[in-house]
């Protein structure tokens, strides 16, 4: 069945990518989509249906060399499960998306085919990004890596007669090779360190590593530490976090479907997911962690400012993309895997749908994207407008707070995220984190509400023309809309269990074995104790320290026992080390923090409520008052001018450098002056250029003839 | 079949002779026939090598279907292939046929011309398949001949700059490899390099005297065996080329026609690894060891120095060139990162970098032939009215970034992890290349094909033909199939790679206790 899921989508690709001319493009659009629900069906099944212990299904032999042994494998546990259903599900409704809306498109000329291509395209990713989730070792998760990164080139430039469209595609691969490099150089640490690539010798070996030392580079390092490292960088590529993130804005220059299944919910989730997919190494790298948290905290505050000010809307989109990106980081390194796993989750149902209504929109406006041109169009639009309003309700994070009835009631951004910002909260050294994303929160919701404000409200802005024939779209770019609004209503409540409520749902969900104190003390009261005993008499006294301490906590929450995350390393889906209690201390934050991501969207509702429903006057003004803070936030904190500065043009300038002096002068003219000084000489001589070649020819004829006579005149007797 | 590496090897020489014997005029009928008789030969050839390759026992690492006759003044004609060298046979006898194929459009002394590929066949697999010194001298430098002859007759305007340029480079660093060849001679009393008759220690196994000794006042440490060692990396480091003795081979692409091109870049610098591979290491493993560190810098340099430099060229073939320079860096890498990932590595790197390079030189060559500029300013939106064109040259522009999936991935990810071993500063260094591939690769492919078709020039050029479109097929077909089952390579290569990494490494564990005496014993004496 996973081979279905996997291959089904490339099947789909080379059908429409070179099968094209026989079904029709109607045909190759119609396949595509077709798959892609039977692949979405079957991970549907699978999640649903998935046994708790790992599978591994090999496939066929891949890179070997002598230790190195490495095969096309599918691994199977809850957390490809969950990155099955995520993309096979987006993707499937992407397809029937696009379908309404690269039906027409003024890119391309009459009677120019581009619809097979593109569907080529998405499928070609969706099988990438398959390939990436469902690795057994981190070569075929390289190849998935790289795979969704080709994919995204060639979807951002889909536009090929666009300059912009071109260079925003080769942006976006030439960053994202910058975050491959970390990630490679990670690859090759781990093969130098555990001889294998493989996901289970590597999490085998974890508690290992973390007691080696390794040389990198000019010291020594934890060996643990530099691995995560090298990893995250990777991911940062990816998931477009801080210093690696200006491919994202421009790669909007693709089509909108593009936007929401790539840009939005599946591919820059990757690195989120290779964080927890790596958590068993993670585990044994603070310094690393720390580092992730600190980083996403920082992306999840700047994308925001930034997001502030944008005008365009799939900007601003984009912007709130990497701001929740930095979320997940955030949860990620503060070691509640599952959390970050949580929002991944219910992000890419939300996100896509605000892509997918933007798009929308911009479909309707005929390809109009900057917000200051529409205004009142949830008359036009009445469908879209709501599917916006959903996905706008859950990324702000709307919901009843303190009110729990098995479950937590609101939308599903409303329960990952305040999920996170408790484990922020929660977590070791947290007050950074944790007011970051506060205020991040109310940003968000500033921006997501100015969008709502400026787009559906108001009065109709900019061409009037335009606005007489906005339209709703068709029914086929509606429905999925409609779907992904059932995701971001109710996956947070559905699935707030399994990946935060409660860590027994947690372990059984991600297959986590208990902690051995549970298993051997069934007594609750002698619980803490008989662990410490036990843990005492491995000789291990700082956790039969806390294996009292945290029971006795544990008892003060009342009717839900305590329950503590075991096993080693590679056991379940993710790893939750012995010291890990993040999770729980999240559960014990107070209610202050519980309601102020409530608070925070208010301030931010108010806000953009008061600035663009009842004074639309008060932005421009402020702008004026505060140009340099609104210049340096329009122009992205000016790191695309930096980079430019600092890395592009030197690197241009160092190669012409190189070439004319170092090739020409120095070793051209240097080096080989003499020699090469002979040249000229013999060309005037020459004179005609015919004639060059028998020379030459005779001439070296002779000195290889007295080479050999001279050889064998000396040596030749010896024998 | 008991001359099996002879036939191949001379079934292209006689080719040459019936064109150069039984072919008269140069109507267009005359070069019709001269291309047909050059495709069929080789094409016969590979046919021919291919019981080469079915015949190869992979798991036997000694030299097989060896041949040995006496030849003149005591020295032997000896040939055989082992997993380092069968593969390498195998790459030069798949692509000769699609190199003829490529030259269909040219109606200058063709005859000459088909001859001029055809000896350069012979001589090329020679140096793959010889087992004497002498032998492989010959070959490798008479290669120099025919491919001088090609870039010099129907080069491009700087043509006679360019084959001297190579000439020279080439041959400077021959001399001094033939006088390592002497001093072998005398120190071992024979030429035999494998497979040699009983009484006598093939080179491969005869360890050459490694005790420091000082000259000019400098300790060699190593002794002899860093300077034989020295003496075939001039050579060979040219050949390959190395920075920074590399210049060379920008104005020989640029000038070389396209099929010279496509010769020089897929098998004439793989000899350069091979002789690394079948001297260097085997036999100087001493030398080795001294040595590797500067070789491993030179590579990494080169990477980084040429992906620069190839950011900036204006001329398509000079930017593929310097890449080809860069990626011939990670095969240097690799092999002196002495170690079966790094090795392996190398190798597959080679055979890769020939299907890569190949096929990058005759797109050039496509877009060439249509437009007679290869200046990269006056193409642009190609997609437009050649996407065919454009889909070829996005699966090798991305095999040449490495993309895993394609053949070029997994040589460079194996060198990469070899070197990392041994050196983490490489690595990291080396693994730059991987991003600043990215950059000059897809600048050159948006320059060209991608944006609108605005030049006037350009408004009806047409799409690849299907002469052309054949020529590619095989070369997607090797790319694709090595990215996703590389084992094809690793299998028949792992034995024999094996083997050598561990003579090595042995031969250089037996001499570091001798040293550490020696230089115990000179500090006694102090």
């Amino acid at each position: 069945m996973a081979q279905i899921v996997l291959f089904a989508p490339l099947l789909g690709a080379l059908i429409a990518g070179f099968g094209w001319r026989i079904i029709s493009e109607q045909g190759a659009m119609w396949v595509t989509t077709g798959l892609l629900f039977v692949a979405a069906l079957f991970s549907w099944i699978i999640f649903l249906t998935l046994p708790g212990e790992t599978q591994q299904i090999e496939i066929m032999r891949w890179i070997s060399s002598g230790s190195l042994d490495t095969y096309w494998a599918i691994r199977l546990d809850r957390l490809t499960a969950i990155m099955l259903i995520v993309i096979t599900s987006v993707s499937a409704l992407v397809h029937l998306y696009s379908m309404g809306y690269m039906a027409h498109d003024d890119n391309f000329r009459e009677g120019e085919h581009y619809k097979a291509r593109f569907f080529a395209y998405l499928s070609f990713f969706t099988f990438a990004m398959l390939m990436l989730v469902t690795a057994d070792n981190l070569v075929q998760l390289f190849f998935g890596w790289e795979g969704v990164g080709l994919a995204s080139y060639l979807l951002i430039g889909f536009y090929y007669r666009k300059p912009s469209a071109n260079a925003a595609a080769m942006k976006a691969f030439v960053v994202n090779r910058v975050g491959d490099f970390g990630l490679a150089l990670g690859i090759f640490a781990l093969f130098f360190l555990v001889d294998s690539i493989n996901f289970d010798d590597i999490f085998a070996a974890a508690p290992e590593i973390a007691e080696t030392q390794m040389t990198f580079l000019w010291r020594e390092w934890n060996a643990a530490e530099v691995v995560a490292v090298l990893l995250f960088i990777g991911a940062m590529g990816k998931s477009a976090q801080l210093f690696l993130h200006t491919w994202l804005p421009d790669a909007m220059e693709g089509p909108t479907p593009v936007s929401a299944l790539i840009h939005a919910a599946t591919m820059v989730t990757a690195g989120v997911f290779l964080v927890c997919r790596m958590s068993p190494v993670m585990e044994f790298a603070p310094a690393a962690l720390a580092f992730v948290t600190f980083l996403g905290a920082a992306t999840a505050f700047v994308a925001a400012t930034i997001g502030l000010v944008q005008t365009d809307i799939k900007r601003v989109i984009a912007y709130s993309t990497m701001s929740q990106l930095g979320y997940m980081f955030v949860a990620a390194g503060l070691g509640a895997y599952s959390v970050a796993m949580f929002h991944l989750f219910t992000h890419a149902f939300f996100k896509a749908m605000l892509f997918l209504g933007a798009g929308s929109v911009i479909h309707g406006m005929h390809h109009e994207q900057d917000m200051r041109n529409y205004g009142g169009l949830r008359h036009k639009m009445p469908y879209t407008f709501w599917a916006m309003m959903i996905g706008t309700l859950a990324i702000t994070g709307v919901g009843i707070p303190l009110l729990y009835i098995g479950f937590p009631v609101g939308f599903a951004g409303f329960i990952s995220k305040d999920a996170v910002i408790e484990v922020a909260w929660a977590g070791s050294g947290a007050g950074f984190a944790f007011w970051t994303l506060l205020v991040a929160a109310a940003m968000t919701s500033f921006y997501s509400w100015r969008l709502m404000f400026l787009t559906f409200y108001g009065e109709p802005r900019g061409d009037r023309h335009t606005h007489e024939h906005a339209h709703e779209s068709p029914k086929v770019m509606l429905a999925p809309l409609g779907v992904l609004a059932l995701g971001a209503i109710f996956a947070g409540m559905i699935w707030y269990k399994p990946f935060f409520g409660e860590n027994e749902k947690i372990a059984t969900f991600f297959n986590i074995p208990a902690a051995e104190e549970m298993a051997d003390a069934p007594e609750h009261a002698d619980e803490g104790l008989g662990a410490a005993a036990e843990e005492l008499a491995e000789g291990d006294v700082g956790a039969a320290v806390e294996a009292i301490t945290e029971d006795t906590g544990g008892e003060g929450e009342g009717e839900h026992h305590h329950f503590a995350f075991g096993g080693a390393p590679g056991d379940g889906a993710i790893y939750i080390g012995p010291e890990n209690h993040v999770l729980d201390d999240a559960h014990a934050a107070p209610a202050w923090v519980k309601v102020s991501p409530f608070v925070a969207m208010l301030l931010g509702l108010a806000l953009a409520f008061q600035m663009y429903i009842r004074r639309p006057e008060l932005p421009a003004k402020l702008a004026e008052n505060q140009r340099p803070l609104y210049l340096f936030l329009l122009n992205k904190w000016y790191v695309d001018e930096i980079y430019d500065a600092l890395v592009v043009r030197p690197a241009v300038g160092l190669g012409r450098l190189l070439w004319r002096r170092g090739d020409g002068n120095v070793i051209d003219g240097g080096i080989n002056g003499v020699a090469l000084g002979i040249i000229p000489f013999f060309t005037r001589q020459l004179g005609r250029l015919q004639s060059g070649y028998i020379f030459t020819y005779a001439f070296l004829m002779v000195l290889g003839i007295a080479l050999l006579i001279t050889w064998f005149t000396i040596f030749g007797g010896a024998n | 079949m008991g001359n099996l590496l002879s036939l191949t090897t001379f079934f292209p020489l006689l080719g040459a002779a019936i064109l150069a014997l039984f072919l008269r005029g140069d109507d267009e009928a005359a070069q019709a026939n001269a291309k047909w008789v050059a495709l069929a030969t080789t094409a016969a050839t590979f046919i021919i090598s291919l019981f080469i390759l079915f015949g190869f026992d992979p798991s036997n690492t000694d030299f097989q279907f060896v041949e040995e006759y006496d030849w003149l003044l005591g020295m032997s004609y000896r040939m055989g292939v082992d997993g380092i060298s069968v593969l390498f046979v195998m790459l030069t006898t798949f692509l000769m046929p699609l190199v003829i194929a490529s030259c269909w459009t040219v109606t200058h002394r063709v005859k000459e011309y088909m001859i001029a590929f055809l000896v350069l066949e012979t001589l090329m697999l020679g140096v793959f398949m010889a087992l004497d010194l002498v032998l492989f001298y010959l070959f490798f430098e008479g290669g120099l001949i025919p491919m001088f002859l090609i870039i010099g007759i129907w080069g491009g305007k700087e043509r006679i700059y360019a084959s001297f340029k190579f000439f020279l480079y080439t041959f400077l660093g021959s001399v001094l490899m033939l006088v390592a060849m002497v001093a072998m001679f005398a120190q071992a009393g024979t030429t035999c390099i494998a497979a040699c008759p009983e009484d006598v220690v093939p080179l491969l196994e005869y360890t050459f005297a490694a005790e420091t000794f000082p000259l000019l006042g400098i300790q060699i440490v190593g002794g002899l065996q860093t300077l034989l060692w020295l003496a075939f990396f001039a050579s060979f480091a040219v050949k390959m080329p190395m920075w920074p003795v590399h210049t060379w081979l920008p104005d020989a692409h640029v000038q070389a026609p396209t099929a010279g091109s496509v010769v020089l870049a897929a098998i004439l610098l793989k000899m350069g690894g091979y002789g690394f591979l079948r001297f260097s290491l085997p036999m100087f493993p001493v030398g080795t060891e001294v040595m590797a560190p500067l070789v491993l810098w030179l590579s990494a340099i080169a990477i980084v120095y040429t992906s620069l430099v190839a950011l900036v060229q204006a001329d398509m073939k000079k930017l593929i060139a310097y890449s080809s320079v860069a990626h011939m860096g990670f095969v240097t890498m690799g092999i002196f990162a002495v170690n079966q990932q790094g090795v392996d590595g190398a190798i597959f790197q080679m055979i890769s970098h020939g299907f890569i390079s190949g096929a990058l030189f005759l797109c050039v060559g496509v877009i060439y032939d249509r437009m007679h500029t290869r200046e990269i300013d006056a193409y642009g939106g190609l997609v437009n009215r050649m996407p065919a064109y454009a889909a070829i040259f996005m699966l090798f522009t991305m095999a040449n970034v490495g993309l895993p999936g394609t053949s070029g991935f997994v040589g460079e990810f194996l060198t990469l992890m070899g070197v990392f071993q041994v050196n983490t500063w490489i690595a990291a260094v080396a693994a730059t290349g991987v991003i600043l591939s990215a950059g000059y690769a897809l600048w050159l492919y948006r320059r060209v094909v991608m944006g609108d078709l605005i030049k006037e020039s350009l408004k009806s050029i047409t799409d690849m033909d299907r002469r052309e479109r054949a020529i590619f097929a095989p070369l997607i077909v090797m790319t694709i199939l090595l990215g996703v089952y590389p084992a094809l390579i690793t299998d028949i290569i792992g034995p024999s790679v094996e083997n050598l990494v561990a003579g090595v490494e042995t031969a250089q564990a037996e001499w570091q206790p001798v040293a550490r005496v020696a230089e115990a014993a000179a500090d006694l004496s102090e």
